[in-house]
């Protein structure tokens, strides 16, 4: 492991990797930081950039900007009330009530320290626990893959579908179809083509992300405009007060950290949960841990409540690369879009990772700590100047946005029948976002489609055709198992409510 | 009667999935690979039936969670503006090239959303644009396809 650390290391270090970390950090805090972009967003505006870059750096950069874009959707939660993703509104719970009572500055700075906190935590766990993990998981076969495939996206759908299972089911079959255009991976046999040339390699994963993630992200912020509770709010950046914190504070801080971390890692580890449910996880487990006085505090600006669910959601993103790293299976629509960018790289992530490529392995995950110390000492001091970012008026910002997304796919394939595919599926993936049907879920099928569609190949021609493959095998039988308890959890719940 | 919109997106979801079945069992495949246990029709096929099964009960089910959308506060007339411009950019990208179809595109985007200020509108098209390809083109020798520029001599 000694070993690993060193070349990922010697990799994360060199000039144009440092200097990469800190452009993914900054751009990520900048897109992050408007309301409506999130991370995702982030990550699929920068994959055009890292077209000319080696793997390791162009994963290194977005790695910084996953970071950043968790940072900067914190910021505008304290400054704004308006939290750029949902895995900081529990940081708005608490934090935007602190910069109200005009220390912006010092919420921002507890935000920092603890993402910075709970970050290292999670970044040495992950240390530990990949390497291991991925030796485990070289006892994964087909059946079990594709077991732990079913598991990821009816975990997603149940997680990010704010109580409406069936509509990110839905979007998870819509994603798989998606996936299906184009040649047949084994046969050669084109599916769904309709005899168009442009469709026979299939739809490209950076156009499905960028139409349903930046575009669509654009057109919905337009279409919203007149919509009184999402109009801009503004911020006086002369207000924003100091970003010291006195001694008090720190002791507060340090008893919330260590909980934090390890619940946000353990629930980043697990498919479909991610940043948002280890946040307000931690933000209600907090509650419960501190005594009565500091308890009428929450809501009303307690250091604990802000610390709590920013420690968290940074822990969780680190837990998030496990699965991604060891199995190759993306847990989160983030994880998948990065994902994507492996696969457009040339590779393919999952227990081998480790053995070919150590130094990819272990540059991201080097590069990812080294992503936190530049938020610290990079970003925390520029946040009153990065924060004017947030004056930007969105009718500069939405052609922006369209910009980089068009200009994404024409670099793909300079081709304009992909952009007009990409502008026909954000105008659908606008009015699907209007009516709650979440997005992430269809990504991560989209992603997982053809891996799904090859393991269950294999698993049917293994058995003969028969489905005996779901209950041969104990692991697969346990991951079945605990899917069908999320459904039926699902199904609990829905007849609960009605009751 | 009047249908909810999301039990109406679940009926249209409920066509494309019958459309998506129908296609996939006449999916060509070998003659050899007809009776296998794995074709290039199976895993479709289950998509199929799977998109049939879920659609149907989200229009049967009665809605606990219902998503209102006051249609009064949607902003048609940008919306509709944005894609229609969008729409003529992918059109003549190709044809007169990169940087003068996408600085037209940041122009007129501009002005739909209600900007007026007519020289920071065209900072952030015309000299933007040239930046940003010079980035690519020139720093990160990313090849960047523009037949205009090309003819007038500035690109290679």
């Amino acid at each position: 492991m000694i070993e690993g650390i060193l070349i990922g290391l010697s990799t994360a270090l060199s000039l144009t990797n440092i200097l990469m970390v800190m452009v993914g950090c900054f751009a990520g805090t900048i897109i992050g930081m408007l309301p409506g972009l999130g991370p995702m967003t982030a990550i699929a505006l920068m994959i055009p950039i890292t077209y000319g870059f080696d793997p390791s750096t162009g994963l290194i950069l977005m790695a910084g900007v996953y970071y950043g874009a968790v940072f900067g959707g914190s910021t505008s939660s304290i400054l704004l009330n308006a939290p750029g993703i949902p895995g900081t509104v529990a940081t708005a719970f608490d934090g935007y009530p602190m910069a109200q009572q005009g220390k912006a500055g010092k919420a921002l700075a507890i935000a920092a320290y603890s993402s910075f906190a709970g970050g290292t935590i999670s970044a040495i766990f992950l240390l530990v626990a990949a390497p291991s993990l991925s030796k485990v998981s070289l006892a994964f076969r087909s059946p079990d893959y594709f077991a732990l495939m079913i598991l990821g996206l009816t975990a997603i759908s149940a997680f990010s579908s704010k109580g409406q299972f069936l509509k990110a089911m839905m979007m998870v079959v819509l994603g798989l179809m998606l996936a299906t255009v184009g040649q047949d991976s084994l046969s050669d046999i084109t599916r769904f083509t309709f005899n168009n040339m442009n469709l026979t390699d299939g739809i490209s994963f950076v156009l499905i992300v960028m139409a349903t993630f930046a575009m669509s992200e654009a057109l919905t912020i337009i279409f919203r405009g007149k919509d009184p509770n999402r109009a801009a709010k503004q911020i006086s950046l002369t207000e924003l007060g100091s970003i010291k914190v006195n001694k008090e504070e720190t002791i507060k801080m340090a008893k919330t950290i260590p909980r934090s971390s390890i619940l946000g890692f353990l629930i980043g580890v697990l498919p479909g949960a991610g940043a948002t449910i280890a946040s307000f996880l931690a933000y209600g487990m907090e509650r419960n841990y501190v005594n009565e006085e500091e308890k009428q505090k929450f809501g009303k600006g307690s250091v604990h409540g802000l610390s709590a669910p920013e420690t968290a959601n940074n822990a969780a993103c680190s837990g998030s690369f496990v699965p991604l790293l060891t199995l190759g299976i993306p847990g989160s629509g983030t994880t998948a879009v990065m994902l994507g960018a492996l696969l457009g790289f040339g590779i393919q992530p999952g227990p081998r990772l480790y053995q070919t490529n150590p130094e990819i392995f272990w540059s991201v995950i080097m590069s990812m700590y080294i992503g936190m110390v530049v938020l610290l000492i990079l970003n925390l001091p520029l946040i009153p100047y990065i924060a004017r970012i947030l004056a930007v008026p969105r009718n500069y910002l939405i052609p922006l946005i369209l910009f980089f997304s068009v200009t994404g796919i024409y670099l793909m394939s300079f081709n304009n029948f992909d952009i007009f595919l990409m502008i026909g599926i954000a105008v659908v993936a606008t009015f699907l976002r209007l009516y709650d049907f979440p997005m992430p879920p269809l990504i991560l099928a989209f992603v997982l489609g053809g891996l799904m569609e090859e393991t269950l190949r294999r698993s049917l021609l293994i058995s003969d055709g028969s489905p005996n493959f779901l209950w041969d095998r104990p692991i697969t039988l346990i991951i079945l198992l605990i899917t069908i308890t999320i459904v039926g959890w699902q199904i609990f719940s829905t007849f609960r409510k009605k009751n | 009667m009047r249908i909810s919109p999301t039990k109406f997106i679940s009926l249209l979801f409920l066509v494309l999935s019958v459309f998506y079945l129908y296609t996939a069992y006449n999916i060509q495949v070998f003659a050899f690979d007809e009776n296998a246990p794995f074709n290039a029709r199976t895993f479709p096929i289950y998509l199929g039936w799977a998109g049939i099964i879920l659609s149907s009960l989200k229009i049967i089910l009665p809605e606990k969670l219902t998503t209102e959308v006051n249609h009064k506060h949607l902003d048609y007339k940008s919306i509709i503006y944005l894609i229609l411009i969008s729409l003529i950019y992918a059109a003549v990208i190709l044809k007169i090239g990169y940087f003068i179809s996408t600085s037209l595109f940041l122009f007129a985007s501009y002005y739909f959303l209600g900007e007026r200020r007519w020289g920071l509108m065209f900072i952030l098209s015309f000299p933007f644009v040239a930046a940003f390809m010079y980035l690519l083109h020139g720093l990160l020798n990313i090849y960047l396809r523009d037949p205009f520029l090309k003819y007038i001599g500035v690109m290679g």
